[in-house]
């Protein structure tokens, strides 16, 4: 086929479900402006991270990679939206479900694959795995369920403290809603104005408890109570970006941290040793799947408008599968981390040092 | 008495000291501070000289302090780099830990170490771990500090010691300083350091006055962690000891003395990284040890001390 670019629309405007408002007069707008360049680099990021957690997904059951592995198909949205909404100089911190930010904060499937296969050529050198990933302005990658939301507000002090106008988005899902440290971090970033947008990503399922079964009140976007909150629709790419713009916004403008609540879905089980069907039916799943695919919403939208054809996209597919395909390959050839790499990094700019071993005769080496 | 026992605690300074006055010599422009004096000339010295170092806790600003460590500091520094906390130990805990990972120094003040327990999780699991899970991406350069161990009659709940819990995390730096000049080379080197490190102070030591050299006056004044100190030679027998029962050894040395018994009391000034080798050389000379400390003896500080010897290559030259 051939098309030119005078064939397709360059932009069009999409009406966006309006926002949920706590404690806020006005809330993001009721369209969004989306142009055939952000379109395709939407449809591209959203797609990466689909493919590449199937074939994570792939991999773990032919137990090419073990130990823990959460996966985030069908919340793509939410990690693309966001980070559109913000600059790569912002700063981000999650929990465990992390791949898709490791992602769209600068790390490659190669090296976020590798990571997963424990390889030394994975992001954190195979030292870290699927939970343990960092880029620049990007703090992973957190195990203990809640402990990254103080984290990120700290992260938001050192913005206000250096005045360098940035902002920390600071995610956590709604099974760590209920913990107590995240209302000890909200006294305090509206106590002390820190730039901070708290993301509540709530896939309606805290590991295999719903909502309703784990909080009194499942308006996490209201549990701030003095912080001003809006609930949106998380399986809309546009949705999210014009919610996070508008809380970057706020937060920029020195008025202090504000709440975000993404409603989304995640097709997984909560990791992948829940087949996640227990605690939920399979036709709920499927729903979600038909009729608010986060891709197919967006591919939809693109297709209506005649922002992009087919053919282009299914390319777009075909780059992706390759890329996956590269990575994987590469995730599972590459060496494993050397032992001698055992007891390295354990302190920062110090001279190498001898680590005790199991006896006497045997010391270990660390170097920083 | 009391010249008498700061002669004691003091040990060879003062003994030379006296010498040195003796003979007519150029007195040394030694002053006597206490521990609590040392530890707020570190923190005004390292917050002065660098501008990412920043002090928070509970009652840090305009208390002066709970315990009076940071006096002044508040009116000195404002409210940028002395932030009064809510009494919110894993909030405040964790937002330093993000601080730290942003490229600030923060010093996070506990208002005991038993308060620690509350924010236990950021220390090892956001503060120790970090730098080792990711491959040396993400440094976290953040000093806690605060009293350890008992006080005078605060019960149960306010009186454990950590020394043993802290230091049995790879990751961490554990100090325990003793003396006036233990606390401020040992903190200005904690703030300076890149990593987590656990400060363990002692509220029963923070008025005791100590002599401090002159060149522990200077404001680049900094002790190495991970080096004990022989606070008194001796061949008989090795005391080894941190913190405030640094002074019980030395107390007990001198009544030993009168016996004929020369005790070798070392300081070991840091838990972690131990410094083994000061307590194997000392036992090479000795043959005899005892630990002394605060904590409780199953699977503690002397527990370690006492395997280490145990393991060394030279344990059984001992017999």
């Amino acid at each position: 086929y051939v098309s030119t670019y005078a064939d397709f629309t360059p932009q069009a405007t999409f009406d966006i479900k309006k926002c949920d408002l706590h404690k806020l007069e006005e809330g993001p707008p009721l369209q969004a402006v989306l142009t055939r360049e952000e379109g395709l680099q939407y449809y591209r990021t959203m797609q990466t991270i689909r493919r590449m957690e199937l074939k994570a997904d792939q991999l773990y059951k032919q137990k090419i990679i073990r130990g823990f592995c959460h996966l985030y198909d069908g919340q793509e949205a939410c990690a693309v939206g966001i980070e559109t909404g913000i600059n790569l100089s912002d700063h981000l911190i999650t929990a465990y479900r992390a791949h898709g930010y490791t992602l769209t904060r600068g790390g490659t499937v190669r090296e976020i694959m590798a990571e997963l296969t424990g390889r030394r050529g994975g992001i954190a050198k195979g030292k870290g795995g699927s939970m343990h990933m960092y880029t620049k302005h990007f703090y992973g990658g957190n195990g203990i369920v809640g402990a990254q939301v103080p984290l990120g507000a700290g992260v938001a002090l050192a913005c206000k403290y250096l005045g360098n106008n940035e902002i920390c988005v600071c995610l956590y899902g709604d099974g760590a809603a209920n913990q107590g440290q995240i209302f000890e971090t909200y006294n305090m970033a509206s106590l002390w104005k820190l730039p901070c947008i708290f993301i509540c990503e709530n896939n309606k399922y805290g590991m295999g408890t719903s909502v309703e079964r784990a909080a009194a009140s499942t308006d996490y976007y209201k549990r701030g109570d003095f912080i001003p909150g809006l609930r949106l629709d998380g399986m809309d790419v546009l949705c999210v970006r014009e919610a996070t713009k508008f809380a970057a916004e706020h937060c920029r403008s020195g008025k202090g941290p504000i709440l975000m609540e993404l409603q989304t879905y995640r097709y997984h089980g909560h990791s992948m040793s829940d087949p996640g069907v227990s605690y939920r039916t399979r036709e709920e799943i499927q729903e979600v799947r038909s009729k608010s695919d986060p891709i197919s919403m967006l591919k939809d939208r693109m297709l209506s408008n005649n922002m992009a054809s087919v053919e282009e996209l299914k390319e777009i597919d075909v780059e992706v599968r390759k890329e996956i395909e590269d990575a994987a390959q590469f995730a599972t050839t590459d060496p494993e981390p050397p032992l001698d790499d055992l007891c390295n990094h354990i302190f920062y700019n110090d001279p190498p040092m001898e680590v005790r071993g199991t006896n006497p005769w045997t010391k270990l080496k660390s170097v920083s | 008495m009391a010249s008498l026992r700061s002669f004691l605690r003091s040990g060879k300074n003062a003994v030379s000291a006296v010498l040195r006055r003796e003979f007519h010599g150029t007195p040394p422009a030694a002053v006597q501070v206490t521990v609590r004096d040392a530890l707020n000339q570190a923190l005004d010295e390292e917050l002065e000289r660098d501008e990412r170092v920043f002090l928070l806790g509970e009652e840090v600003a305009q208390y002066d302090g709970a315990y009076k460590v940071s006096r002044g500091l508040w009116k000195k520094y404002g409210d940028k780099r002395i932030i009064d906390t809510p009494i919110t130990e894993m909030g405040f805990a964790g937002i330093a830990v993000g601080a730290a990972m942003a490229g600030l120094r923060p010093i996070c003040e506990f208002m005991t170490f038993n308060f620690s327990m509350q924010a236990i999780d950021q220390v090892i699991n956001s503060a120790a771990k970090t730098y080792y899970m990711s491959a040396g991406l993400q440094p976290v350069p953040i000093v806690f500090r605060g009293p350890n161990g008992a006080s005078a009659g605060v019960a149960a709940q306010h009186s454990q010691c950590f020394a043993a819990w802290y230091g049995h995390c790879p990751g961490l730096k554990v100090v325990s300083p003793w003396s006036a000049e233990d606390a401020k080379g040992l903190l200005k080197s904690a703030i300076r350091d890149d990593n987590p490190v656990v400060f363990l102070e002692n509220e029963l030591m923070y008025g005791v006055p100590f002599e401090m050299s002159e060149e522990a006056q200077s404001k680049d004044f900094l002790l190495p962690i991970g080096k004990a100190k022989i606070e008194r030679q001796g061949n008989h027998v090795t005391l080894v000891s941190h913190s405030r029962m640094v002074s019980l050894c030395l107390d007990a040395a001198a009544v030993l003395a009168k016996e004929g018994i020369e005790c070798e009391v070392i300081n070991m000034r840091t838990i972690r990284p131990l410094d083994a080798e000061a307590i194997e050389t000392s036992v090479m000379k000795t043959n005899h040890l005892i630990t002394v400390e605060g904590g409780w003896p199953q699977f503690g500080v002397g527990a370690e001390i006492l395997a280490r010897i145990m393991e060394g290559k030279d344990f059984f030259i001992c017999f």
